[in-house]
């Protein structure tokens, strides 16, 4: 009997699914450590205010209280660090004001900690955490970008005079200046991204240790990546050396970016662990992700696009303002500019490009990257222009698109803003979506749909993005604060089983198997001997982690390079017991042979030899069978493809019924098909989540209206349809895999696609997202222009 | 204190609480059973489901004195003694109807509620309605929805002769 293949490109069932389905899954609030202690944080309710006075007497003598601590306890400790530091059209850096760990003097938004809460139970320290007498008064608060550019706006941070963190820019702007003036036309678009709320579905943890014997600190955490908390935590905010701090992220139930970021509650629990000797643990309730959580979007927008008479783009200018929120999270900064100008040539030949970005402090949760940052933004602009474009000058839509994509022999293709495309086919993406969603059969769809008085609309997207952000020497010239490689380090152990650490961090990509299918492909190690570890820094030698579509691209990559080396040494190891030249062995099917002859060793018999050096070339090889490589990508990688959706709107209530979603992507080499499949669908959720029902509302001063689930509509399973998904790929020409990212493709593409539909639908020029039920039913009725 | 006594997966337990304690912390913090999750405090997303006398129940929505003199099962208490996985159990794996994994116990749960409480067979449209209570945000359900549809089949099957 042949064993079932479980190398690249076989949909081998997951092997984290078993703890997953059988309740045995380590997520951080399962882990509790003896003698802990419960922290409880109490957070502004105002969105703008200066803290009066804090009186912890009343609480401090309440039943179980350990430890009270506020903004003047960490008065002299740094603030949370951002990792990208933009410069301003003149050169001078963005304005950077510090992001105290509570708030000290001010709240900045609702949800800002004002104390924390440290008893014996999570009780006792939420009923004392009612009794602190908090005195504020309140400052007059903005919510939008566009009420804090106002002259006279309230001053969010003293640091950034007009409440402008950056005036940023890209492009040239005087060749698009040119080009408007003698173009045949332009069309332009005012638009808005709204602002969402990432939700994982496992709300955020953090619990500090201290070990008083060695001093060492750990911290258990809900991250993305471990080793980044572990430096700018210890680095910059504690000052903790690394090796006296371990972070720890077990199973961590979902991130879409908002588990990137270095949180406030991470280092209150580590120092606090410190100063009291304890373990503090701090879960959020779903109220707190609402307000703490990073969030996600929020620009405004204006685009031109200037034509000739054939449909051809000449030039595109696009203003966009970007809420920061009221304090810079993480990478921030680098999300409206690095991750969004430079993906504005999309799939179009567009010549010239002149990009310019605001970005605001208003008194709102800090925003940064959410599944796709900045590429469903530049998208969503993009492909929403496109069609304005196909309406204003009667051409259609498909045609226009064909008509500018990049030519498929044009690659390597320079963009005018700053990036190179190594591979891509948007042709054989478009003509593969339209098959699938029999998009010639929609005018009989659409007829027959108006028999029944009802509105089809179709739209089509076709997208590009740019994944596995790299390399770290553009990246630090571009104003990142971080190298962005990968590590792998791959030990192969006596009897021949492997165990692959990675800096990558899994919490819903099925890692644990596309990684062992990668080994069990390159090495021929069955798939059931190989082991993943990821999330504990005291296991893995580095990492920088999983966002960005950058797992396999850049943490495959390490892999590949570790294995290469990894064949290598046994290359020689086989030579000596076969005595033969190491130029002469051959690896292939987990075999080590002389080349032309049937003299073979296996892998494993390589492996026991290595840790066994009895017959053995110990004068040039050492024992033993481990190597680590560490993996710096030579550019992004650029998935691309094309989203169709069709929609069908009821008039008479204004609810829009998604009836079909063909997503065809261009993901490069597919490891595991099935997992692929499961990351677009999940990505295009998201995406449709936002085009039609997601919000994140605040009212004018700044106060959260959608602070939870009855507010904030997350789709359910019955406002979606099945999602169908298709690949057509180009295999990247830069990394060893040939894999270019899926984790964003579903929610970068799209939006727009259904928006599209809708105002195909509608026969609108443009509405924004979301499109509720009664802002599609008030442009019907002619209440809102859209 | 108030004391419960209910039975969890078939095994008895005597628990002194707080009255203000719901089920789904007596669950995680005194029994130690950490499979069933807590993923919002509104009773909207369901990663707390658990069956109480075998109906399906948000157990951050009960109160452990409720459950008093009830046969509770989790997640930790569906396969059979011998480890072989209950068909939704090995359906979500087939389908890969998981991802993080976070909201899958309550929604394994539910499901099997689902799927007990409509003999007659349920439509994927229905069964997408069936889930109303249940938020994921990884999969977009489509894979859900495939595993319990084919997890009714198994289920629903005239047992062999």
């Amino acid at each position: 009997m042949n064993a079932p293949f479980e190398g690249i490109g076989a949909s081998v069932r997951r092997k984290e699914d078993l703890r997953f389905i059988s309740g045995r899954g380590n997520y951080t609030d399962d882990i509790n450590r003896p003698h802990q202690t419960y922290m409880v944080i109490k957070r502004s309710d105002r969105p703008h205010a200066k803290i009066i006075s804090i009186d912890t007497s009343v609480a401090m003598a309440a039943p179980g209280v350990v430890a009270i601590y506020t903004g003047d306890d960490f008065a002299n400790i740094g603030g949370l660090p951002c990792g990208w530091q933009i410069h301003n059209k003149d050169g001078s850096p963005m304005a950077e004001p510090k992001h105290p760990v509570i708030a000290h003097g001010k709240v900045r938004h609702v949800g800002d900690p004002i104390a924390v809460v440290i008893a014996e139970t999570k009780q006792q320290a939420r009923n004392a955490a009612e009794l602190l007498e908090i005195n504020l008064e309140d400052l007059p608060g903005v919510a939008t970008t566009t009420d804090a550019l106002k002259p006279g706006a309230t001053l969010i941070h003293d640091e950034a005079a007009g409440n402008v963190c950056y005036d940023w820019h890209l492009g040239d702007a005087d060749a698009v200046a040119a080009a408007f003036k003698s173009a045949h036309k332009v069309v332009t678009l005012d638009l808005e991204n709204n602002r969402l709320i990432p939700n994982a579905m496992e709300p955020r943890v953090a619990l500090g240790d201290y070990d008083r014997h060695t001093g060492d600190y750990t911290l258990y955490t809900t991250s993305q990546n471990p080793h980044v908390i572990r430096l700018l935590m210890g680095a910059f905010v504690l000052g903790l050396p690394e090796h006296k701090l371990r972070v720890v992220a077990p199973d961590v139930g979902g991130g879409f970016g908002s588990k990137i970021y270095h949180y406030a509650e991470e280092a209150i629990v580590t120092w606090a662990a410190g100063k009291l000797g304890r373990p503090v643990k701090w879960t959020a309730d779903r109220s707190e992700s609402f307000m703490s959580d990073a969030h996600g979007r929020d620009h405004v927008s204006t685009a031109q696009m200037a034509v000739d008479a054939s449909g051809k783009f000449l030039a595109l200018k696009v203003h966009t303002v970007a809420n920061m929120g009221a304090y810079l999270s993480t990478f921030a900064p680098a999300v409206p500019t690095y991750l969004y100008a430079t993906l504005l040539a999309g799939t179009y030949t567009t010549p010239v490009i002149y990009v310019e970005v605001k970005a605001v402090f208003t008194n709102t949760v800090p925003v940064d990257a959410y599944r796709g940052a900045g590429r469903p933004e530049a998208t969503f602009l993009i492909e929403r222009l496109v069609d304005a474009v196909a309406l204003d000058t009667g051409i259609d839509k498909i045609e226009l698109r064909r008509k500018n994509f990049i030519p498929i022999d044009a690659f390597p293709y320079q963009t005018p803003v700053a990036l190179q495309y190594d591979s891509g086919n948007y042709f054989a993406t478009l003509d593969a979506a339209m098959k699938a969603a029999d998009y010639n059969g929609f005018p009989a769809r659409k007829a027959a749909a108006a028999a029944k008085g009802k509105l089809r609309g179709i739209g089509v997207s076709t997208y590009l993005e740019a994944c596995g952000i790299a390399p770290s020497k553009v990246v630090g010239s571009l104003g990142a604060r971080a190298g962005l490689y990968e590590v792998a380090n791959i030990r192969v152990h006596p009897t021949g089983s492997v165990t692959v650490f990675t800096g990558t961090h899994s919490h819903g990509q099925g890692h644990e198997t596309t990684m062992a299918q990668l080994v069990t492909d390159q090495l021929g190690v069955p798939f059931s001997q190989v082991d993943i570890v990821h999330g504990d820094t005291s296991k893995i030698p580095f990492g920088m982690g999983t966002y960005g579509s950058r797992s396999l691209a850049v943490g495959g990559s390490a892999m590949v390079k570790a294995m290469d080396k990894i064949i290598a040494k046994g290359k020689k190891i086989a030579a000596h017991l076969l005595e033969a030249s190491p130029e002469d062995i051959e690896f292939k099917n987990g075999n080590f042979s002389v080349a032309g002859t049937d003299r073979s060793k296996s892998f494993g018999e390589i492996a026991l030899t290595a840790y066994v050096p009895h017959n053995y070339p110990i004068e040039t090889v050492e024992p033993g069978l481990d190597e680590t490589a560490f993996y710096d990508p030579m550019n992004f990688t650029f998935p691309g493809g094309c989203h169709i959706c069709e929609v069908e709107i009821d008039p008479e209530t204004g609810v829009t019924s998604i009836i079909n979603f063909n997503a065809v992507d261009d993901v490069g080499r597919v490891i595991n098909p099935m997992i692929v499949e499961g990351q677009v669908q999940g990505g295009v959720a998201q995406g449709i989540g936002q085009a039609l029902m997601e919000n994140a509302a605040y009212d004018a001063s700044g106060q959260l209206l959608s602070g939870s689930f009855m507010d904030y509509t997350m789709p359910r399973a019955d406002d979606l349809v099945n999602i169908t998904v298709g690949t057509e790929n180009t295999m990247c020409t830069h990394n060893p895999l040939g894999s270019k990212g899926c984790g964003e493709v579903g929610a970068i593409g799209s939006p727009p696609a259904v928006i599209n539909a809708i105002c195909d639908a509608l026969k609108i020029r443009h509405m924004n997202m979301p499109a509720t039920a009664e802002k599609v039913w008030s442009i019907i009725n002619g209440r809102s222009a859209g | 204190m108030p004391q419960v006594t209910l039975t969890v997966n078939g095994k008895s337990a005597s628990v002194d609480v707080e009255a203000r304690t719901l089920l789904v912390e007596l669950l995680r913090e005194k029994l130690g059973m950490t499979g069933t999750h807590v993923g919002c405090d509104t009773s909207q997303c369901g990663a707390c489901v658990v069956h109480v006398d075998g109906v399906s129940v948000k157990s951050c929505t009960m109160l452990a004195v409720q459950a008093e003199g009830t046969s509770v099962t989790t997640i930790e208490g569906i396969a059979a003694a011998d480890g072989t996985l209950h068909p939704m159990q090995e359906m979500f794996r087939e389908h890969h109807a998981l991802q993080c994994g976070f909201c899958t116990p309550g929604m394994v749960m539910s499901a099997i509620d689902l799927v007990n409480s409509n003999p007659q067979g349920l439509s994927q449209d229905e069964i997408r309605h069936g889930l109303e209570g249940n938020l994921c945000r990884c999969t977009g359900y489509h894979n859900i929805v495939k595993a319990i549809d084919a997890a009714q089949g198994i289920m629903h099957a005239p047992a062999a002769e």
